[in-house]
């Protein structure tokens, strides 16, 4: 088998591939949370008027609020309301299975390819 | 010319004993139990959490045994990296590279915020009116690190191994403080879980608390990136490892218990410094500073670790020419990969300066939770092409393939706990990688020479 001779890359190339990944780094983990494309789902329940027994607290749990400066049931209303919204589509959930499996099978399939080339290199054929 | 390809074949330093991986590895995870582990609680639960914890116990128990017997075996900088080079093939190995970088450049940023918390609530506390500005703080403690790890791989993690016991002494001597051994104690479980705190979210939040449940021990498997400089890796990586996962499980069960009985389940989900919350709560003025120390401490060693090991994929890559051979050089005084630790830096304060706790610790979870999956792939693989009889192993894990399919099938349960709440940091972080792997395949790959990244004295795979 033909030995395979990596061309050497220039300075300039280097310098452009390393923009390239930061970029596709940066553009798709920062850039939605920048936007606020991202983020949790959990959202605080408006409740007008709050006491702490509304609030579902018992007096224990409203000794230790106090302790941790929420003097009054309104300070820390937001807090106790706020919740996740675990409710979702079946298609959802669906597109994110075939995304994930398909992800590994990319990478299974091209790195068998890579690897083949790489044995046949390296222990002769 | 000459002299850069001198600097590129120097070795990293064989200097590091057991009680080092055992700090790189705890050291870098420890912080789990100081902050972001919480947000479990808030995703399910007080219960939810403490499930979360054991199962995913379980599942990192799959990832010490499996990863232990791959590393006591290819012992080479890189971890993970290195095997899927050797094991599965150059694109999974480019792409283990980068989930080693991204989980711990994310939790390196996320310790860093945490950082800025902490001095931010104790400015408040102390009476500074509206709090402190925390970037420079954030700034600081990145810029620091990076310096020491920098400055060389022996001092750092023996700096880690320092702060490292202090903030889990910590740990130990708030549980015997609270937990009521030595009298009356102040914790509360059987108030403060009760009706609808027991379960908020029944049995669905139990699941979706896996997601941060992993928090209490992500990044123990970075012990393997410091295969290439320990003295005896056969016998120090299985046992720095498991190790620390055993220590891990007892820091969590006894971090839960003080947590949970102290504090309202709704403000624990999201506290930002909970082990320090709960030595507030303590009523011990000591007690508090100690926590404050602990975390300060456990963040710190977490970020140095992380930076550590960060750098040595980034350099591992560098050096096999998977990123520009620039990043494969070692200091000629320092031997450590100063390039790869400075490029760092500026990807680190960008989230640590941007994003917020919960989607930093939400990317670097993924990130690893991408590499658990890939673990037994590689495995399986791994025992295909070379069975037993054909490699001498430094340890051989028992029960093959239970291990594997147990952690396979977690990891499962894991991303789907991700998709519940977070669901577009999901996509973001895979179609990220997708874009990437194509990048890599048709494009960078083309300045990799093929048989050269074959280094291990192996015999040729079965199959082959």
């Amino acid at each position: 088998m033909t030995r395979y001779q990596a061309p050497v890359q220039g300075k300039v190339g280097q310098v452009i591939d390393v923009i390239v990944l930061l970029i596709m780094a940066i553009g798709a983990l920062y850039i939605p949370l920048w936007m606020g494309m991202a983020g949790s789902s959990k959202v605080p329940q408006p409740v007008t008027d709050p006491t702490w027994e509304s609030l579902g607290q018992n007096a224990v749990m409203v000794e230790q609020w106090q302790k941790l400066g929420f003097a009054d049931a309104a300070s820390a209303s937001e807090m106790i309301t706020a919740r996740f919204d675990y409710s979702f589509s079946i298609g959802a959930l669906v597109a994110m299975i075939v995304v994930i499996v398909g992800y590994y099978a990319i990478l299974l399939r091209f790195s068998e390819k890579e690897y083949r080339e790489v044995i046949a290199e390296k222990f002769g054929e | 010319m000459a002299k850069a390809e001198k600097i590129e074949h120097v070795g990293l330093a064989r200097v590091l004993g057991p009680a080092h991986v055992w700090a790189l590895g705890v050291g870098i995870v420890l912080v789990g139990e100081y902050m972001g582990w919480n947000f479990a609680v808030g995703k399910g639960g007080a219960y939810a959490a403490l499930m979360a914890c054991w199962f995913a116990g379980i599942l990192y128990t799959c990832v010490a045994m499996i990863d232990s017997e791959v590393t006591s075996t290819v012992a080479a900088a890189g971890g993970q990296y290195t095997q899927a080079k050797h094991i599965v093939g150059p694109l999974m190995a480019f792409n283990v590279g980068l989930y080693l970088v991204f989980a711990y450049t994310m939790l390196e940023a996320a310790n860093a915020i945490t950082v800025g918390f902490l001095v931010d609530t104790v400015a408040t506390m102390s009476g500074h009116q509206g709090g402190v500005d925390q970037r420079p703080f954030i700034i600081l403690s990145i810029m620091f690190l990076a310096w020491l790890n920098y400055r060389g791989v022996l001092a750092t993690l023996t700096f880690n191994l320092v702060i490292t016991a202090i903030a889990f002494t910590a740990v130990v001597v708030l549980f015997l403080t609270t937990a009521g051994i030595f009298g009356a104690g102040p914790l509360r479980h059987a108030d403060l879980l009760s009706g609808q705190a027991a379960l908020p979210y029944g049995w669905l939040g139990v699941l979706a608390s896996m997601h941060f449940g992993l928090w209490f021990y992500l990044g123990i498997e970075g012990t393997t990136q410091a295969a290439e400089e320990v003295r005896s890796p056969a016998r120090a990586l299985p046992f720095g490892t498991l190790a620390g996962v055993m220590t891990l499980a007892i820091a969590a069960t006894l971090t839960w218990y003080v947590c949970a009985g102290l504090m309202p389940w709704e403000y624990l989900g999201q506290s930002g410094v909970p082990l320090f919350d709960a030595a507030r709560l303590s009523g011990s003025y000591g007690l508090m500073v100690f926590l404050g120390i602990g975390t300060l401490f456990a963040t710190l060693a977490s970020a140095n670790g992380c930076i550590n090991d960060a750098s040595r994929a980034w350099f591992a890559m560098g050096r096999d020419r998977y990123l520009p051979g620039w990043f494969g050089a070692v200091h000629p005084k320092y031997r450590t990969p100063y390039r790869s630790i400075i490029f760092l830096v500026p990807i680190a304060l960008i989230f640590a300066l941007g994003a917020p706790l919960d989607q930093v610790v939400t990317f670097s979870i993924l990130s690893g939770l991408l590499e658990y999956t890939f673990m037994p792939l590689n495995i399986i693989l791994f025992r295909r092409k070379w069975p037993l009889d054909t490699i001498k192993r430094g340890y051989e894990h028992p029960f093959h393939p239970l291990p594997a399919m147990v952690l396979l099938g977690l990891c499962g349960l894991a991303f789907f706990a991700v998709f519940l709440g977070y669901g577009t940091q999901l996509v973001a972080m895979i179609a990220f990688y997708i874009v990437v792997s194509l990048w890599f395949h048709f494009w960078r790959y083309r300045f990799v020479n093929r048989g050269a990244q074959f280094t291990m004295p192996w015999p040729k795979p079965r199959g082959y």
